[in-house]
């Protein structure tokens, strides 16, 4: 293999472990302050880039011809409606089943995953094929042999490494960050210090679903197209490479990421038919999780006896 | 009226109630005729409630175990009887007692002994393609067939033993998800096992007796062929459910609760929990492929497309519906997410979002399920009387 083709492979890697690992730092967010799985997370991703989409098309209809206003506002439109989103499931689902077996609640988000999949199906216009996903970026390319940079693929992959960088700095340098980390550590003794712990669940459910539509955009315009049933896929991917990295740890669910994105590139280079490249990464997993039964950076909590 | 008649009217009035609800709910095909039983249902259930009789039926069925089971095979024998003639009916019903095989297992996994699993249907589905390769490549006979289609799901099951075991919780929930996942994605890019197009798969034949040939008694009896499946999905479940139920009452059925419900304590008591744990998916993944396997048979035909993620949640949603760890719980369950979505055309396009927001109004507000888990109780003979 030449040198500007195994450039590109890492390239689409890198790509792929940036949407991979937004949607992972969710997952581990969510389960630092509850110790729950949202499992519907893969679907907020899919309805972010669906809003998104809608906004586009809305925005274009009124005749807004500006491609940086355009991305602005589709952008700002998607984070906020599944933060929106986000805190409602945290008040309504998540929340009230605090008291009962955490398989419960990966249960009901489960189901709530499967209910958003099939509304945006059945209830956006034309919703069970996919949708063409408009070209926001500029799409200047230079090539280099095999190797080819797009400038879309690096405003991306710097959006989504400013966007986790961003929320690991609100995590530890905010005020909020400190209630976010006082509530995944104890929640008893952050009550007591007077932390309003609903608004802080709530609130890092909306931060963590806000990541979620940043990666739905993120692929929609890296791959020019979205579909209902993308979030299933990327869900199962960003819990493994979360609970691969190990749970509720920042660095693992990145870590998580990029090492998923790295299996699945590595998977479609070794098989002669790459769609054995999930088959790969899967197996890979489940290796991993026998291997280091609670990830790799493993959870700091002594086990309860 | 003295207690015993009392139980005699109850018991009189749930079999005849009960016949005559599947043999409705399998036969209707108008939508306001399916209307009218569903509202009949739910004025006859809350009657049945208010007056006690549930209560004295269930107690005269927990009494009296064998005899409430061939009550309950005589039953499915009147209502097969009475469809006789309509293929689709009876194809339901046997894909009912089928998935409710396959649930039994994840009942013994999920319910009794803690191992969630979320890739029952690809379990089901390692049975379908055992049968489909097996029996279209080898002379073994079907019936075998079939037996090997339950171990060779218990045999691929075995590989995810040592990560089940090493793993808790969420982590282990991961395992079987990305085994589900990992099934349907080799199916689709494997073209030795006809990739998305799927794999026929030849009728049970059984001693030379054709399963897809009519069944004829007398000159004037013929009943369509499903009539066959309907016969042996059945006694499959009847099996699985026997099996099932006397295990939860027997010493391993206690070993598995404790399992299940804390592991350390469990342990600290001598008991082995990687044994009880590997029991319990064995078995139940035996189930699924069993289950399967006659399933494939049935059906002539098998893809990719049937052992989806979303299946899997079908079973699992089947399991809560009916009450977490009650066995009796999962035929009512199957029968109505499996049946209701063909009856309801309307629905039939909504049936996965309509799932979805019943088993989380479940959740949310009886999260015991429909039928909940009954505490065990022994020595109770009498009690009913």
């Amino acid at each position: 293999m030449d040198f500007g083709l195994a450039g590109q492979y890492v390239l689409n890697g890198l790509m792929l472990g940036v949407i991979y690992a937004m949607v992972a730092v969710g997952f581990t967010l969510f389960f630092g302050v509850l110790d729950v799985i949202k499992f519907s997370h893969g679907d907020v991703v899919m309805v972010g880039a669906f809003v998104a989409l809608a906004t586009f098309l809305g925005l274009q209809d009124l005749g807004v011809g500006s491609s940086i206003a355009l991305i602005l506002a589709v952008c700002v439109t998607a984070l906020a409606a599944t933060a929106v989103l986000g805190a409602l499931i945290a008040r309504f689902l998540v929340l009230p089943l605090r008291g009962s077996p955490p398989l419960n609640t990966l249960l009901i988000t489960l189901m709530l995953g499967l209910a958003l999949r099939e509304a945006v199906r059945l209830f956006y216009p034309n919703g069970s094929n996919p949708k063409p996903f408009p070209a926001l970026l500029p799409t200047d390319a230079w090539s280099l042999g095999n190797f080819t940079l797009r400038a879309d693929s690096l405003i991306l992959l710097a959006m989504g490494i400013t966007a986790i960088v961003g929320v690991h700095m609100l995590i530890n340098r905010t005020r909020m960050g400190l209630a976010i980390r006082a509530v995944a550590q104890d929640p008893e003794t952050a009550r007591v210090m007077g932390v309003n712990f609903e608004r802080v669940v709530m609130f890092t459910f909306a931060l963590g679903s806000a990541l979620a539509a940043l990666a739905g955009v993120t692929n929609g315009l890296y791959y020019n197209e979205i579909n209902f049933g993308m979030g299933l896929l990327l869900g199962v991917i960003g819990f493994s490479a979360a609970v691969v990295g190990g749970l509720g740890n920042i660095y693992g669910a990145i870590l998580g990421g990029f090492l998923f994105a790295a299996l699945q590139t590595i998977g479609a280079i070794w098989f002669a038919v790459p769609a054995y490249k999930d088959v790969f990464a899967f197996a890979a997993v489940i290796l991993l999780m026998a291997w280091k039964p609670t990830g790799l950076i493993a959870e700091k909590s002594a086990e309860r006896v | 009226m003295s207690g015993r008649a009392k139980t005699s009217i109850a018991v009189a009035l749930g079999i005849l109630g009960i016949t005559a609800f599947t043999l409705l709910f399998l036969e209707l095909e108008a939508q306001w005729a399916i209307a009218v039983l569903a509202v009949a249902t739910v004025v006859a259930l809350t009657a049945f409630r208010l007056t006690g009789a549930a209560a004295r039926l269930g107690a005269a069925g927990a009494a009296h175990p064998r005899g409430a089971l061939g009550i309950a095979l005589g039953m499915v024998l009147v209502v097969a009887a009475a469809l006789h003639e309509s293929h689709f009916a009876l194809l339901m019903l046997a894909t009912v007692a089928l998935y409710a095989t396959a649930c039994l297992g994840l009942t013994l996994q999920f319910g009794h002994a803690g191992i969630v699993n979320f890739a029952g249907a690809a379990f089901f589905g390692i049975g379908c393609y055992t049968t489909a390769v097996l029996a279209a490549h080898t002379p073994i006979p079907h019936l075998l067939v079939i037996v090997l289609a339950g171990m060779a799901a218990a045999l691929v099951g075995s590989i995810l033993i040592l990560p089940i075991l090493r793993t808790r919780g969420h982590y282990a929930a991961l395992i079987t998800i990305a085994f589900g996942i990992l099934f349907k994605t080799f199916l689709e890019v494997n073209d030795t096992l006809g990739g998305p197009q799927g794999l026929k798969v030849p009728a049970m034949n059984l001693f030379g007796w054709s399963f897809n040939e009519p069944i004829r008694i007398g000159a004037d009896f013929e009943g369509s062929f499903y009539l066959n499946y309907v016969f042996l999905a059945v006694a499959l479940a009847a099996v699985a459910y026997v099996m099932v139920v006397r295990l939860e009452k027997s010493w391993m059925g206690l070993a598995f609760d404790a399992v299940r419900l804390d592991e350390t304590a469990a342990a600290a008591f001598g008991i082995d929990v990687a044994r009880w744990k590997i029991l319990a998916f064995t078995l139940g993944n035996l189930l699924a492929g069993m289950a399967g396997g006659v399933y494939a048979m049935m059906t002539g035909f098998i893809a990719p497309t049937n052992f989806t993620f979303g299946d899997s949640l079908i079973m699992v949603s089947i399991v809560i519906l009916g009450g977490l760890g009650n066995a009796l719980g999962v035929i009512p369950a199957a029968l109505l997410l499996l049946v209701l979505p063909e009856k309801l055309q309307m629905i039939q396009e909504y049936r996965f979002l309509i799932y979805a927001l019943l088993v989380i109004a479940v959740l949310l507000f009886r999260p015991q399920g429909l039928l909940p888990r009954r505490m065990r109780t022994y020595f109770v003979r009498n009690a009913s009387t």
